[in-house]
C-alpha cells in the first residue's frame, strides 16, 4: 500500500489542479455563448485563464480544495482498512505540499486537523472490481457546492411537483434558483432520484463521476438531463450568479429502488472547478485519467 | 477599470456604481466565519483585553476605510514568511448575521467575497459609504497573483483557512454589485431568474 500512497498523492494533485478537459471544453463553449466584452464573458475568460495558470504551476484551482470523495473499485478480498491509511496518509501529504487547504474541522471544539483527515474524513464508497485491478474515482467537491446541495420529497403541492420525472424537474429547477451563483456557477448537477435519505444523496453525487458528453442509456432520463440543462439555463443567472447564458453545464440523473412510501429526490451540485480524476491500478500498470 | 488605493475615501466609494470593474491596491485584511464570529463576541458585544485588544487596534489600523476579504487560502509558509498560492473568495451570505455591524464599527469601504448579500449588508454600505465588490469564485490561482506579501497572520488556532490574513495586494480585480446607494445586482438578477422559474413551472406570480 506504500505504492498506493504515492498514486493517490498524485492523484489528488491531479484533481486539485487540472481541471478535466469535458469541464474546460464545457466553459470555453459557455464563453463562446456570451456576447464579446459582457459581463458573463469576462467572467468566463478569468475562469479560463485561472484553469490554464493552476494547470502549468501546479496549484490549487480553487482555494477551497474540498472534501475528499473517493469512490473506489477494489479486487475482491481487498482490505478496506489499508486502503483508507493509505489515503490518509496521501491527503496528509497532499495538504503538507499545498495541493490541499486544511479543511477538517471539529464541529464542537472548531478545531482543524489541518491534514484533512478526521472523523469520516476522507469519504469513501467501497465497491467490489475486478480481481488485480484498482479502479479509484476522486472527487474534491468545495463547500460553496456542497451547501446549495439540496433533497427533495415528493410530492411537493407548492411546486405542484408530483411523484414522477416531472415533479423531479420541478424540484430541480426550484434548487437551481435558489442556489444562484452560490455554488459557483455554472455547474454540473447531480441528481439521485429514490432510495433512501442517505442512498439517494450518495447516488446523486456518484452522478458527477459521468462525462459531460456521455448519454443516459435510459431514454426517459436522457430527455429529463437535456430538459433541465435548457430550461435551468433559461433563468439567466449565468456564471457566478451575475447573469448570462449558461448557469448550468450539465446534468446528470441515476435511479435507485425507493420504499412505497417515500420518493426523495436529491442534488449534488458540483462547481465550475468540477474536480475529478480518475486513477486505475491493474497488470497493465497505473493509469491516471 | 477603476483604480482603487486602500484605504479608500468615503467620496470614492459613494460614487463607485453597479457593474463597475474595480483594481485593489493596498492592504486588505481576510476574515470569514469564524473571524466575524470573533469580531462580533470579542470586539463589538464584548470589551476586548490583552491580546484581544492589541489585535482590535491593528485591524482597527487596517479596516477603516479599509476592505474585509471573504477568503480562506491556501498558503505555503516559506524561510521568512508566507505566500498566498490560492486564494479566491468564498461565500459571503454566511457573513450576512454579522457584517452590517463590521462595517459600521470598523468603518469599512469594502467587503469582497462571491455570491453578493443581504439587506442588512446593503443598508450598512448605504450608511458607511461601503461597496460590495465580487471577485470570481474559484479564480483561486489567478487571484493569488495579486498578493503580493503577505504582512501578517492573526489568529492562526482558528485554522489557515479561518485566520485574519494582512496582505498587501495590486491589481486585485472585482466587480461592483452591491454600492453605497442601495443598489444590488444580485437582487436585480433573482427577480428576474425566479420571473422565468414562474413562468416555466406555470406557477401564478
Amino acid at each position: 500500500m506504500d505504492e498506493m500512497t504515492g498514486h493517490l498523492l498524485e492523484l489528488i494533485r491531479l484533481a486539485s489542479t487540472d481541471l478535466p478537459a469535458d469541464i474546460e471544453d464545457a466553459l470555453k463553449a459557455a464563453r463562446d455563448k456570451e456576447d464579446p466584452g459582457s459581463r458573463p464573458a469576462a467572467v468566463l475568460d478569468t475562469i479560463l485563464e485561472n484553469v490554464r495558470m493552476a494547470r502549468t504551476r501546479s496549484t490549487p484551482i480553487c482555494q477551497d480544495t474540498g472534501l475528499l470523495n473517493f469512490f473506489v473499485k477494489h479486487p475482491p478480498g481487498a482490505s478496506h482498512g489499508e486502503f483508507v491509511e493509505a489515503a490518509g496518509k496521501a491527503a496528509a501529504q497532499a495538504t503538507e505540499k499545498n495541493y490541499l487547504r486544511p479543511n477538517a474541522v471539529h464541529p464542537v471544539t472548531g478545531k482543524n486537523t489541518g491534514d484533512n483527515t478526521g472523523e469520516g474524513l476522507p469519504i469513501f464508497y467501497f465497491e467490489e472490481g475486478d480481481p488485480g485491478a484498482w479502479e479509484v474515482s476522486l472527487l474534491l467537491k468545495g463547500g460553496g457546492s456542497e451547501n446549495v446541495g439540496a433533497q427533495f420529497k415528493l410530492p411537493d403541492p407548492s411546486l405542484q411537483a408530483g411523484r414522477d420525472l416531472d415533479g423531479v424537474r420541478r424540484v430541480m429547477l426550484q434548487a437551481v434558483l435558489q442556489a444562484q451563483g452560490l455554488g459557483c456557477a455554472p455547474g454540473v448537477l447531480g441528481v439521485g432520484i429514490g432510495g433512501d435519505r442517505a442512498g439517494s444523496m450518495a447516488l446523486a453525487k456518484k452522478q458527477l463521476l459521468r462525462p459531460l458528453p456521455d448519454r443516459n442509456p435510459d431514454p426517459e432520463l436522457a430527455s429529463l438531463e437535456a430538459g433541465l440543462l435548457e430550461e435551468a439555463n433559461r433563468m439567466g443567472i449565468g456564471p457566478m450568479g451575475l447573469g448570462g447564458r449558461t448557469t448550468v453545464l450539465g446534468v446528470k440523473a441515476g435511479v435507485g429502488h425507493r420504499h412505497p412510501a417515500s420518493y426523495f429526490v436529491s442534488l449534488a451540485y458540483f462547481c465550475w472547478a468540477a474536480r475529478r480524476r480518475r486513477l486505475v491500478v491493474n497488470e497493465e500498470g497505473v493509469t491516471l485519467a | 477599470m477603476r483604480e482603487l488605493t486602500i484605504p479608500v475615501d468615503e467620496a470614492t466609494t459613494r460614487a463607485l456604481e453597479v457593474g463597475e470593474v474595480v483594481s485593489l491596491s493596498g492592504a486588505m485584511v481576510t476574515a470569514r466565519d469564524a473571524a466575524h464570529k470573533y469580531m462580533i463576541e470579542t470586539f463589538i458585544e464584548g470589551t476586548p483585553a490583552g491580546e484581544d485588544a492589541a489585535l482590535h487596534e491593528i485591524l482597527k489600523g487596517h479596516l477603516e476605510r479599509g476592505v474585509v476579504y471573504h477568503c480562506g487560502p491556501v498558503v505555503a509558509r516559506e524561510k521568512d514568511g508566507w505566500r498566498f498560492v490560492a486564494a479566491g473568495p468564498t461565500t459571503s451570505i454566511r457573513e450576512e448575521p454579522y457584517e452590517g455591524r463590521v462595517i459600521a464599527h470598523f468603518g469599512l469601504a469594502g467587503v469582497i467575497g462571491k455570491g453578493g448579500m443581504g439587506a442588512g449588508t446593503l443598508a450598512a454600505c448605504r450608511e458607511h459609504g461601503c461597496v460590495y465588490l465580487h471577485a470570481v469564485g474559484g479564480a483561486a490561482t489567478f487571484i493569488a497573483d495579486s498578493v503580493k506579501e503577505v504582512l501578517a497572520v492573526h489568529r492562526e488556532d482558528l485554522g489557515t483557512p479561518e485566520a485574519f490574513w494582512v496582505i498587501r495586494v495590486e491589481g486585485f480585480p472585482a466587480v461592483v454589485t452591491m454600492d453605497a446607494k442601495g443598489n444590488s445586482l444580485h437582487d436585480g438578477i433573482r427577480d428576474a431568474s425566479t420571473a422565468v422559474f414562474r413562468q416555466v413551472l406555470g406557477l401564478s406570480s
